[in-house]
Order: structure tokens, then C-alpha cells, then sequence
């Protein structure tokens, strides 16, 4: 629109960077997340998800090998690689590798530099050089066990996908999976109907009290949910549903109606009504005209609100932790990642990462495959 | 039995029972009831299309008065008894409340939360909406931003804690610390008062897709000849913006507002999952969790004190729904 007066907007190159840098900020934090997740545990604590494609120094610990040692002019010398140790071979297959400093002591690991000859006291020295190979010398005879050696070296880049397998094997994730798609599909399915029904009634037909029950969906919308939780669940305990997936079924259904009824209203109101009218005309009762002509020119908004309720009931926290027993074969992945794995698990990223990343992989399929319907429905709710 | 297995059953029965009440309730009525036929059938017919929006209704009405009607009354009835609900103690909850420190943090930080989040959102979603307008590749920034829309307030909350991380090895604010020459890294989720607004980060963060999408819809019905005349009067693109978009948007900037700080008083879900409400960063909502399942009657009074708050605005919203209406 700037081209309008024929001049064009010297700002452009300003407005590049800026959405450049606002989409860097906000996609940052999630690109971090899923990069994490590949990650081996100990190369996330050693460096920043962002030195992810670098090598990474990590330090490793071994025994010298003794069963060759020699005596040489009073000293006994063992002599060979450090990458050959079995302890060290873990991590290193290959048998090859480059340390970079080393030490005796587990608290100071990389007290010298590689290729420096160590005086380590009590007549012992020790040197470790750069491809591995080490000489350590004592004035005393080893004893069963050689001595530890330590030290750093650095290990290439490594993604795995053993996060991802810990999660959905070892803590009960893949049942949290399992048991939120259970909690969503009925109650994303449930209240489209019966909200379609009462759109239809509010948007079409005639009686009294009509403007009385919109304003009182519209101010619906807003009541806080916390309001419904002690009451409801006090009445689900009395009725014998109880903390119960009928129960949470039951409750997203009833939360979600406020938004469905005017969702849908908004869009109904808005068909032709010649349509409707020449239906009716045509001998079409109401019930006709609504399963015949509305539902079906209705879809987009049906499709609209479907993907709300299923974003929120999937990311739903507080409606999961009151409405489902606290077991832990009956949780929810949001509830699993905040109560158990935030809580016992709280250091190990690589775990977290991958949770939070199962959890949120499927909103965000539904989101990029149906943004347009997304879009619509934020319009159709929101913008009047 | 399997909760899946449950789960598919109750599919077919919800929407079974749903198809199946709507269409015998009709049939009942237009044949049984209120037959079109016998001495006066067009009273009959009057009388069932009188009846037959409340039959479309029922199942809507049952459901919204049953789990959001009930509950306001239900919740302030049993916020006047105590712990056990076997006592009237009437304002003895509310009181307690206001005397617990806990409390007054929570209503304290609300208020921030209430200024901050919706002031922040929408001020980046304006932002974005704007500068996005006539990029090639606006569209897909606009999906970029809109994305944490998608993911759950638990997710997001991890996400930024990793970003917070106490460790430079992990964290992206300790690691531009440390690039600055900081030594130690600090814990910015503990720091009195200020960890309060790198928790609403996240909320932003979240929110700002939705007001981008509404407000760039509604910067796209401003006018063009009123931004053509701007233009010839030789208004430079921030007068254009400011002066003319801006006052033209403003209904819908007040809706996005509106609609975010009601969300702010719901959300528990990021001060849970973050800081569990230690360092002082307690919320209402999430005080209300705290007492959640162990003090019924402290629980509904904190939730009723969050209903007291939303009432203006849902009063406001009415007012407007209905002006629309007319």
C-alpha cells in the first residue's frame, strides 16, 4: 500500500529484519527443545543445544594396565592406550580418539594438559598424550588393580534416538499417549453435536427468550473453569462416576459448549436465508432443513471448532488433574510430564525434552495441516 | 475395561444418543404428541414448532447449567463452610484468605499478570500483524509466530525452562551471560519480584499468535481510501499507521484484550509447572490448585474470588453482544 503514491517504502529492508528476528525469537525455544531431544544425555549437560553439529569434551575415566607393567632401573612402569581399556571402549569403539588434558582424581579431571609428564606424588608420575598412549611410573609395585586414570577428550557430535526410546518404553509415556487420545476424540466429537442442535435453534428459530439465552452463552464463555471443579467433582463422587474417563468426557463436553454454541451461531446466522426459507416453503420441517441444508453448509465452522476442542482438551491440564484418578495408569501426558517427570526427573533433559516433544508433536500436525479453519474459527469467535 | 475400547463405546453411544434423541424427540413430537392431523391440526402444528426449539436446546442447556451454572452457586454455597463442609463458617473462609500472605502475593502477581500479558501480546501481535502485511513471506512468518498457539501451556512452560536452565551448558540467557563475561549463572526463575515476568514470557509467547491473526484480519478492512488519502496528504508510514490504522482497529484491540486478560486469571498450568508458585511467583489460579483436594471450602473461595474478578468483563461482553444483536 506504501506503492501507492509511487514511492516505495524506504522501511522494507527494516521490516525484513524485524519479522526476521520476531520469527527467530519465537521459533528459538522450540527448535531447542527438538534438537535436545536427539541429543545423548551427557553431550546436553556438556554444551549448549546450539553446539549441537560441534564435538563436544566430555571426560572419561580408565584403569592403566598393569598386567604388562615392567620393572625398569627400581621403577615399575605400565605402559599403553588408554583407548584400548575395556571400561573405555564404551564410549569409544573405534579405539581411537584425542585427549586433551587428564589427571589422577576424579574431582579434578583435566588437571594437565595432554603430553605434560605429571608428578603425582609419592614417586608416582604419569603421562598421557594426545592419541592415548600413557606411561605411568610408581617407585612401588601396583598393587591388584591398576591404577585410575582420567581425562578428557573430545567425543564427535552424537544423535540418538535412545531419548525417544527411554520415554515411550521405560516411563509409562506410551500409555499417557494412549490415554490422552482416549480423553480427546470422544470429547471433541460429543459436543459438536449436540452444540449444532442448539446453534441451529438460536440462529433460525422463533420463540421467546431467544436474545436472553445468546447473552447468557456469551457470558458463559468467560466463567473460569475452577468454579466447576470442586462442585463437579463432589457431584460426580455422589452420582458414582466419580474421578473416571466418563467423567473428564462428561466435563470437556460441558466446558466446550459455550464456544461451540457460539462459534457455531455466529457462522448459521450468517447462511442464506432464501436457502432456508425455500426449504421450509417446500414443506421441510426443522429437523430437515437442519440435517439436510444447515450441517452440511455448516462445515467449516464444525471443522473450526473441532480443532479447538481437540487442541484444548489435548493440551488440558487442570480439567485432567481433577477429573482422572491420580494412578498412573489412567494419566494424561500433560499431567505425566508436570507431576512425574518435572518432579523425579527434573535434571534429565534429554528425557523431558522428548516428553514435551511427544506431547506437543500432534497439536502441531492438526495445526499446520488445518490452520485455515484455525484462522476462520478465531475470526468467526473473536473479530465482530 | 480397556479405556480405549471405553473410549470408542462412548463415541458411538454419545453420538448414537445424540442423533437418536434428536430424531425420536421430533418424530414423537409431530406424530404422538402434537399430530398434524384429527380436529384442528394447524393449532397442533403451532403448538409443535412452539415446543421444538427447546427440544433442539435441551441437551445444550442441561449440559452448560449443569457444569457452568450449578457450579457458581454450588461454589460460593460450599466456599461458607469449612474444610470438612459439615460447619457454617459464612465469610470465615474469606476472611482466612485475606490474612494468608500466600493470598495476597497471588492477588498482587494476578494483577501484574493482568497489566503485562494482554498489554505485551497484543502490543507483538499488533507488531507482527503489521509488518507482516506485505511481505512475501509474511504468511509463513504469521504461522511461525501463530505456531505456540498449538502447543500446551505444560509444553511451552519446558520449553522456556530450558531456556531459563540454571547452567550455561543448557540455557540460552546463562549462555549470553556467560559470553558477557559473567562467572556464575543465576537462576532467573528465583529472583524475587522480576522471575513474575519471565514466567508471563511464556504467556506472550503463547498469546501473541492469536492476537496477530485477529488483528492482521482486522488491519486488512481498514479502508484503502482512507490510507490513499493519508498518503497524498503526505502522512509518513508511522502517522499512517498510528493515526489512521490504529483508531480504526481499536474495537477489535479491545476484544483481543479483553479476551486475553480472561485467559491470564485461568491459566495455573505455567506457574505449576515452572516454579510450583515458590519465589514468590503464586498466582490465583495456581493458590486455588494448592488447596485443591485438601481444602474444599479455601478452594472454592479462592475460585470465587477469580469469578469476582472476570465479572466485569463478562457483564461488558454481554453489553456488547447485545448492542451486535439490535
Amino acid at each position: 500500500m506504501d506503492n501507492i503514491a509511487g514511492s516505495k517504502s524506504s522501511l522494507s529492508w527494516a521490516t525484513n529484519i524485524a519479522v526476521v528476528f520476531m520469527v527467530l525469537v519465537w521459533l528459538v525455544p522450540t527448535v531447542g527443545l527438538l534438537v535436545s531431544s536427539f541429543r545423548d544425555r551427557d553431550q546436553i549437560s556438556a554444551s549448549g543445544w546450539w553446539q549441537a553439529p560441534f564435538s563436544v569434551e566430555l571426560t572419561f575415566r580408565g584403569r592403566a594396565d598393569i598386567s604388562s607393567a615392567s620393572q625398569d632401573g627400581g621403577v615399575y612402569v605400565a605402559e599403553g592406550n588408554i583407548f584400548e581399556d575395556p571400561e573405555v571402549q564404551a564410549a569409544f569403539s573405534s579405539g581411537e580418539g584425542a585427549v586433551t588434558a587428564f589427571g589422577d582424581s576424579g574431582r579434578n579431571p583435566t588437571e594437565f594438559p595432554a603430553g605434560e609428564v605429571a608428578d603425582l606424588g609419592d614417586g608416582e608420575t604419569l603421562v598421557v598424550n594426545g592419541d592415548g598412549s600413557y606411561r605411568f611410573t610408581s617407585a612401588e609395585e601396583f598393587g591388584n588393580r591398576g591404577p585410575r586414570i582420567y581425562f578428557a577428550a573430545s567425543t564427535p557430535p552424537q544423535f540418538t534416538l535412545d531419548n525417544y526410546r527411554n520415554v515411550l518404553t521405560a516411563d509409562n509415556m506410551d500409555r499417557a499417549f494412549i490415554n490422552t487420545l482416549t480423553v480427546t476424540i470422544p470429547a471433541t466429537i460429543i459436543p459438536i453435536l449436540i452444540a449444532a442442535f442448539a446453534a441451529y435453534a438460536l440462529a433460525w428459530m422463533q420463540f421467546p427468550g431467544r436474545g436472553l439465552l445468546i447473552a447468557c452463552v456469551v457470558g458463559l464463555l468467560v466463567v473460569p473453569l475452577q468454579l466447576a471443579l470442586v462442585p463437579m467433582l463432589n457431584l460426580h463422587n455422589t452420582v458414582g462416576i466419580g474421578q473416571s474417563f466418563v467423567g473428564i468426557w462428561m466435563a470437556h463436553t460441558a466446558f466446550g459448549m459455550p464456544l461451540a454454541i457460539y462459534l457455531l451461531r455466529n457462522y448459521m446466522v450468517g447462511l442464506p436465508r432464501d436457502i432456508i426459507e425455500c426449504a421450509k416453503v417446500d414443506g421441510a420441517t426443522d429437523f430437515e432443513v437442519f440435517t439436510k441444508i444447515v450441517l452440511p453448509l455448516s462445515f467449516p465452522a464444525l471443522a473450526s471448532f473441532a480443532i479447538f476442542q481437540f487442541l484444548w482438551t489435548w493440551n488440558d491440564l487442570l480439567v485432567a488433574k481433577v477429573f482422572l484418578p491420580s494412578a498412573d495408569e489412567s494419566k494424561v501426558m500433560t499431567v505425566k510430564i508436570a507431576d512425574d517427570l518435572l518432579g523425579s526427573r527434573g535434571g534429565d533433559w534429554g528425557i523431558l525434552a522428548t516428553a514435551a516433544f511427544v506431547s506437543i508433536a500432534v497439536p502441531l500436525v492438526v495445526f499446520f495441516s488445518m490452520q485455515r479453519y484455525l484462522v476462520r474459527g478465531l475470526l468467526a469467535g473473536s473479530v465482530k | 475395561m480397556n479405556p480405549m475400547v471405553q473410549g470408542i463405546l462412548t463415541i458411538v453411544i454419545g453420538v448414537g444418543g445424540c442423533v437418536g434423541y434428536f430424531y425420536f424427540a421430533n418424530l414423537i413430537l409431530d406424530k404422538f404428541i402434537f399430530p398434524a392431523t384429527g380436529p384442528n391440526p394447524g393449532h397442533n402444528i403451532n403448538r409443535a414448532n412452539q415446543v421444538r426449539p427447546w427440544l433442539f436446546l435441551f441437551p445444550a442447556i442441561f449440559a452448560l447449567g449443569l457444569y457452568l451454572v450449578y457450579p457458581v452457586i454450588g461454589s460460593f454455597w460450599r466456599s461458607l463452610f469449612n474444610r470438612e463442609g459439615s460447619e457454617f463458617i459464612g465469610m470465615g473462609n474469606y476472611t482466612a484468605l485475606w490474612a494468608d500472605e500466600q493470598f495476597t502475593t497471588s492477588l498482587f502477581n494476578n494483577m501484574l499478570w493482568v497489566i503485562v500479558v494482554p498489554a505485551g501480546a497484543t502490543f507483538f501481535g499488533l507488531l507482527a500483524a503489521q509488518l507482516t502485511d506485505r511481505l512475501k513471506w509474511g504468511n509463513i512468518a504469521k504461522s511461525l509466530i501463530f505456531m505456540p498457539m498449538a502447543i500446551s501451556f505444560v509444553g511451552a512452560s519446558l520449553i522456556w525452562k530450558f531456556v531459563y536452565a540454571n547452567d550455561a551448558d543448557i540455557g540460552m540467557i546463562n549462555a549470553v551471560r556467560a559470553m558477557l563475561g559473567a562467572d556464575t549463572p543465576v537462576d532467573v526463575l528465583q529472583i524475587p519480584f522480576w522471575n513474575n515476568f519471565f514466567l508471563m514470557v511464556i504467556l506472550i509467547w503463547i498469546q501473541t499468535g492469536f492476537a496477530m491473526v485477529i488483528l492482521s484480519a482486522a488491519l486488512r478492512g481498514v479502508p484503502e481510501d482512507t490510507i490513499e488519502a493519508a498518503i497524498i496528504d503526505g502522512a509518513n508510514p508511522f502517522q499512517i499507521f498510528f493515526k489512521i490504522k490504529v483508531p480504526q482497529i481499536i474495537g477489535t484491540i479491545v476484544v483481543v484484550w479483553t479476551t486475553i486478560t480472561i485467559l491470564v486469571l485461568k491459566v495455573f498450568d505455567i506457574v505449576y509447572a515452572t516454579t510450583g508458585g515458590n519465589f514468590g511467583t503464586q498466582i490465583l489460579p495456581s493458590y486455588m490448585m494448592s488447596y485443591m483436594f485438601r481444602d474444599d471450602g479455601r478452594a472454592t473461595a479462592v475460585a470465587f474470588v477469580i469469578m469476582i474478578i472476570v465479572l466485569p468483563v463478562m457483564i461488558w461482553n454481554i453489553a456488547q453482544a447485545r448492542k451486535e444483536m439490535r
